[in-house]
């Protein structure tokens, strides 16, 4: 029998709650983090909302020593991994020296650091960059500062796979733990809301050009324009099942019951995206059936088409309308990296308290996507949830969390 | 603002460096850089290599003068980059 990898420790930053329970208040209750785009000049571009964190202060988070070397996204990331590990009342210290690992996934990196350090070199000079441009944009840093931090030597990595990492990471952390690790901090913390983190993501054509809060992000439904980008994401410590009983940890949100990643056909090869089969390895790994599943929280790319896609695979692998589909990212926006592992967060949390919290701003699905979807927080006896995720590039992938006997 | 003439030479104090440490590179906690820190090696301050090519930028853009990079590895000590900044502007005035 393989071993069990257990979440046991939460950490949250996001647009609608910095913390984890500040944020599911916020979730449960539909209140959306969207807004006009404050932390740059948005008014030249065509898309102008996005989920912006209001309240975090770095400077009581953050010691002063890695201020100067930090992204904003990085000290997110910090932050929410000393959260995770609070929150699992855990000290890596009391752990074998090489027994805790950390992988977490990343997009661009720190991009709005790694900005303002070009900008220096090109309008001042070189002398103006800062010498920790050579490690603090990039994509890499988030593993390697709260590695650093807490003083972790168990293995690490990162995953670019974009909106699909966060769940791959875990994927990833999991591998860690049926090896013999005893925990792994996982998840993933984005934060790219400046021009060059922006710019990409118009290019994509994928983002929502209206620019209201409140209408500017309604995936499945028949107004759907694009999707709205946000900051933030979640941090979860992963446990060894047995590691956890041994060290008296407090709680278990669940267990990574199962977990896949596909990769989409190229275009035009006629081959159907790979959603679905992702979706299904999943469900097979976790050794359950679609009748088993619970809840779906779906990727909700927002755009008609990938929408409708991921309906088609939902009613293929569920039948119309026979399972409960929500997407609470509509109140944070995409988090790119930090996406899926929030949405991993959420659905744990989900479990533990047997509600489902809705889509917001969605009155409900367009009439050809044949889905059950939730608009308003549902009570509901939860066992088990499929987190679904979507990278742009075709990158697919599909999480089972089950709670677990010793929660 | 001191000056950035590199014919006007400004020694550079202990209450300088230490702004600049805390400006460029932080300060570690524990460590009291108002003390009496100019002996003690930077290593033990909690400031790396890194934190030192940081510092040493700011001086050399604040101050309008070059620092030779083998000063990172050299100035082992508040005291001995200072004494070393402070030799290479004079070195710098002599020649012009």
């Amino acid at each position: 029998m393989s071993r069990t990898a257990v979440v046991t420790g939460l950490g949250v930053t996001a647009p609608n709650g910095l913390g984890t329970e500040s944020y599911w208040k916020a979730t449960l209750a539909g209140e959306s983090g969207l807004g006009p785009v404050t932390r740059f000049d948005a008014s030249g571009y065509p898309s102008r909302v996005a989920g912006e964190i209001a309240d975090y202060v770095a400077e009581e988070h953050i010691p002063s020593r890695l201020m100067p070397q930090t992204d904003h996204m990085t000290r997110l990331a910090l932050t929410a991994a000393d959260w995770a590990l609070a929150d699992a009342g855990m000290d890596p210290a009391e752990l074998p020296e090489y027994g805790v690992g950390c992988v977490t996934s990343a997009s661009g990196g720190a991009v709005e650091f790694g900005q303002r350090e070009l900008q220096n070199l090109w309008s001042k000079g070189k002398e103006y960059v800062s010498a920790y441009q050579s490690f603090a944009w990039f994509y890499a840093v988030n593993t390697g500062q709260i590695s650093i931090r807490n003083k972790l030597r168990g293995p690490s990595g990162v995953l670019l796979t974009e909106q699909a990492g966060g769940i791959d990471s875990l994927g990833q952390a999991r591998r860690y733990v049926r090896k013999g690790f005893p925990a792994v901090i996982s998840g993933g913390v984005d934060a790219p809301l400046c021009p060059w983190g922006w710019v990409p993501q118009i290019a994509s054509g994928l983002l929502s050009t209206v620019n209201d809060p409140a209408r500017a992000y309604l995936p499945f439904s028949a107004e759907a324009s694009g999707y709205v980008p946000g900051e933030g994401g979640a941090i979860l410590l992963i446990e060894d099942a047995e590691a956890a009983r041994t060290r008296g940890a407090a709680h278990r949100y669940g267990e990574i019951a199962g977990y896949a990643a596909t990769l989409d056909p190229p275009p035009g090869s006629g081959r159907p995206p790979g959603l679905r089969r992702a979706a299904e390895n999943a469900l097979a790994d976790a050794g359950v059936t679609p009748g088993d599943i619970d809840v779906v929280f779906a990727d909700a790319a927002g755009t008609p088409a990938l929408d409708r896609a991921e309906s088609a695979a939902l009613v293929a692998l569920f039948g119309p309308r026979a399972v409960p589909v929500t997407a609470p990212k509509t109140m944070t926006g995409r988090l790119l990296a930090g996406g899926a592992a929030l949405d991993a967060a959420t659905a744990l949390l989900a479990l533990r308290d047997g509600v489902i919290p809705p889509t917001a701003h969605v009155t409900g699905p367009a009439p050809d996507q044949q889905i059950d979807l939730v608009t308003e927080a549902r009570e509901a006896p939860l066992r088990t949830a499929l987190v679904l995720a979507r990278g742009h590039g075709g990158f697919n992938a599909a999480l089972v969390v089950r709670r677990h006997p010793d929660a | 603002m001191p000056t950035t003439s590199t014919t006007t030479h400004v020694t550079l104090t202990l209450t300088d460096l230490t702004r600049m440490l805390r400006e460029s590179a932080g300060e570690e906690e524990g460590v009291d850089l108002d003390g009496d820190v100019i002996d003690t090696p930077f290593m033990d301050l909690g400031y790396d290599s890194l934190a030192l090519l940081q510092v040493i930028g700011q001086i050399q853009r604040e101050y309008g003068i070059e620092i030779p990079d083998d000063a990172v590895v050299d100035a082992e000590t508040p005291g001995a980059l200072l004494a070393l900044v402070n030799a290479g502007q004079a070195g710098q005035a002599d020649a012009a």
